[in-house]
């Protein structure tokens, strides 16, 4: 399976006042057509830093860009402000975290949906017109006819998020960046969203960029899961691999911080102490070591002085860590009351 | 739409009731006594006596003020037997002390303020939004702070100084025109309007500053809303993210501010025309405050308010034309 999207080796930075943000470093990840890739992080981890950069809808003059980005192999990092206009909206389309505030308010969302099409097929008027209806009839939203002419302010939330899915698939992408699309929605809407984006993605085969601090969103929808902190990718595999067998201190911070309903109370939720680091002046070492409860299991310091690389531990799952196997194995076992053995 | 027109013309019919009302009360309590500053000199207490009954101030204050509103609206008749005289409808009071009829006085001096405030408006407008736009695109960069840097400049002196100052530029220093007398349409039409180019240069310096500064901000809000980001990932060109989307919603408010502030002009422009001589509401108004004419003063408040209120429910109702979030509720 060849991959649709491929990153290697990202780099975004951008200046200000205080220094050179590294917000991104060093990122590389593959989506393939019809897959679901998650990119969980925190805040600041980096992972709508990365989506933006795919889109190209950083600020140019103030970020830089190096490493590779690949979509269907034409490089996007290099291309021109022109050339990345016609894939956007065309090849790659993007769903925004709030869908109030990322529709225009004086502008019905038909009209909305019209511009998206028009932008990039030669469409008629009244063309668009019927396929933004039948975009609207799709993503399930009633009375689609009526519904084109009213404003985003008159839609309630789940159907503002739908009018975003409708106006993404305008122009059949192969490549959707969903930045936290449920965040801003109640929960029973959510799991209606999400259900849409994977019936969707059966149907037309769309590769999707996940972004999410949701596990429980992950766990849902996601084929390939990639967990990033303070700019890094810090583990990396199938959603499999993530939830039954992490291998990274951090992984393990994020799960145990997740209520679970398979297991008895007496497990507690545990949050993961302190603050992630700037993204100013990193700290030498492993970027996740000061918030790190294991650190002093690795013989010599070494995570305060040395980086760990990104490491396969078992086909397709890689992480960043000094830990030994045996002393991975046996934290995760402890910490998330996982099977010794693999049983899951 | 139409239930909400109703309840803003409402509004503005309450609203326009309370500000005469206001207005007749503040000059009735007043301490000069305008029958007395109709005979000057030659005033006896006889004299005195009589004007206050042929000018109605003899009477309580609700005959008066219904006088008043009687005036506006059929027209009155002051005096009696062969001393009286007739004030047709409109009616906003006698000037004693011009012996003129306060509804013709107005009628010749406010196209003067409006030819003024409208020029000057149009011209601000383009200026600084224009600017405003410039920097906001160019934000930080050599455009956006000079143009910015200027405008502080323009809006920290306050009217009549840069008033005094293109007119000895362009009057004395440069020679360009020479003062300009005003002259009414009919006699000379470039006469006339070379007359309103320097004080429509004047008010628009000073209103096109703050507008570039303000549309600078509006924009530069708007450029950073979500949608913004959303027409950018539909592919569209910068130019119609602009134009189509940012402008749409950035310059809203400037339309806002801009009803009002011509509405503010509308009701004279009172150191502009006293610095160049023009014979508008603003220069007559001044000359009623020096002269203590009563019943002109009344009447040059209740048209400034009255533009005032007619151009917030202008406004309103652009507003909701343009956005559609205003219609409901």
């Amino acid at each position: 399976m060849s991959a649709f999207l491929e990153i290697e080796d990202l780099k975004v930075s951008f200046t200000t006042e205080d220094g050179v943000v590294q917000a991104v470093d060093g990122v590389s990840l593959l989506v393939a057509q019809g897959r679901t890739l998650a990119i969980v992080g925190e805040s600041g981890s980096g992972k709508s830093v990365t989506s933006a950069a795919i889109m190209g809808l950083h600020n140019r003059r103030r970020t830089t860009v190096t490493g590779s980005i690949r979509l269907d192999g034409e490089e996007i990092v290099t291309a021109s402000d022109g050339r990345l206009r016609e894939l956007r909206g065309k090849r790659m389309a993007m769903i925004f975290q709030d869908p109030l505030s990322s529709l225009h308010p004086f502008y019905s969302v038909g009209k909305q949906l019209v511009e998206a099409a028009r932008v990039h097929q030669n469409l008629s008027r009244s063309d668009a017109r019927s396929l933004a209806v039948e975009m609207l009839n799709k993503v399930g939203i009633p009375h689609a006819e009526q519904r084109a002419d009213e404003y985003p302010h008159q839609l309630s939330g789940g159907m503002r998020q739908r009018v975003m899915i409708a106006m993404a698939l305008m122009n059949d992408p192969e490549l959707i960046i969903a930045d936290e699309p449920t965040t801003a929605l109640d929960v029973t809407v959510q799991a209606q969203i999400l259900d849409l984006l994977a019936t969707l993605q059966d149907e037309l085969g769309t590769a999707i960029v996940l972004i999410t601090h949701d596990l429980g969103v992950v766990a849902n929808t996601a084929d390939d899961v990639v967990v990033m902190y303070a700019g890094r990718v810090v583990e990396r595999g199938s959603v499999r691999d993530i939830f039954y067998r992490p291998q990274m201190p951090y992984t393990w911070g994020l799960l145990s911080s997740l209520p679970r309903m398979d297991n008895d109370r007496s497990i507690r939720m545990v949050p993961i102490p302190g603050q992630p680091p700037s993204l100013i002046n990193l700290p030498t070492g492993c970027v996740f070591r000061p918030r790190c409860e294991y650190h002093q299991f690795v013989p010599d310091g070494r995570c305060d002085t040395e980086r760990p690389a990104l490491e396969d531990v078992a086909e397709g799952h890689a992480i960043r860590c000094h830990l030994t196997q045996a002393d991975r194995a046996r934290f995760a076992a402890e910490r998330l009351f996982l099977p010794t053995k693999e049983g899951a | 739409m139409g239930s909400y027109v109703i309840r803003r013309v409402g509004a503005m019919i309450l609203m326009l009731v309370a500000q005469s009302i206001a207005v007749f009360l503040l000059f009735a309590v007043l301490p000069s006594n305008p029958a007395a500053l109709t005979c000057g000199k030659t005033c006896t207490p006889q004299v005195i006596k009589a004007n206050e009954v042929r000018l109605g101030y003899d009477k309580p204050l609700y005959v008066q003020y219904g006088l008043f509103v009687k005036g506006i609206f059929v027209g009155r008749e002051y005096g009696s037997g062969t001393a009286a005289f007739e004030c047709p409808a409109p009616c906003l009071g006698y000037s004693f002390n011009r012996s003129e009829n306060v509804t013709d006085l107005i009628k010749s001096r406010l196209p003067v303020t409006a030819v003024e405030a409208v020029g000057a408006c149009i011209l601000w407008l383009t200026g600084g939004t224009l600017v405003g736009i410039l920097a906001a695109l160019k934000r930080g960069r050599w455009p956006d702070r000079l143009s910015m840097g200027t405008a502080l400049i323009g809006y920290s002196f306050p009217t009549f100084f840069i008033g005094l100052v293109i007119q000895y530029l362009v009057i004395f220093k440069l020679r360009i025109m020479a003062y300009p007398s005003y002259t009414p349409f009919a006699d000379d039409p470039v006469a006339w309007a070379k007359a309103f180019i320097l004080p429509c240069i004047t008010l628009a310096v000073v209103y096109a500053a703050f507008y570039a500064r303000l549309t600078r901000n509006q924009m530069l809000d708007t450029l950073g809303e979500d949608y913004i980001r959303t027409a950018r990932a539909k592919g569209l060109s910068e130019r119609a993210v602009i134009g189509r989307h940012a402008l749409r919603a950035g310059l809203t408010p400037i339309m806002t501010a801009a009803g009002l502030d011509l509405a503010g002009l509308l009701g004279g422009v009172v150191i502009t025309e006293q610095v160049f001589g023009l014979p508008g509401l603003g220069n007559l108004a001044l000359n009623s405050v020096l002269a203590s004419d009563l019943p002109v003063i009344t009447a040059v408040v209740l048209v400034a308010g009255a533009f005032i209120i007619l151009a917030n429910l202008v406004v309103d109702l652009l507003y909701a034309v343009i956005d559609p979030r205003v219609r409901v509720g």
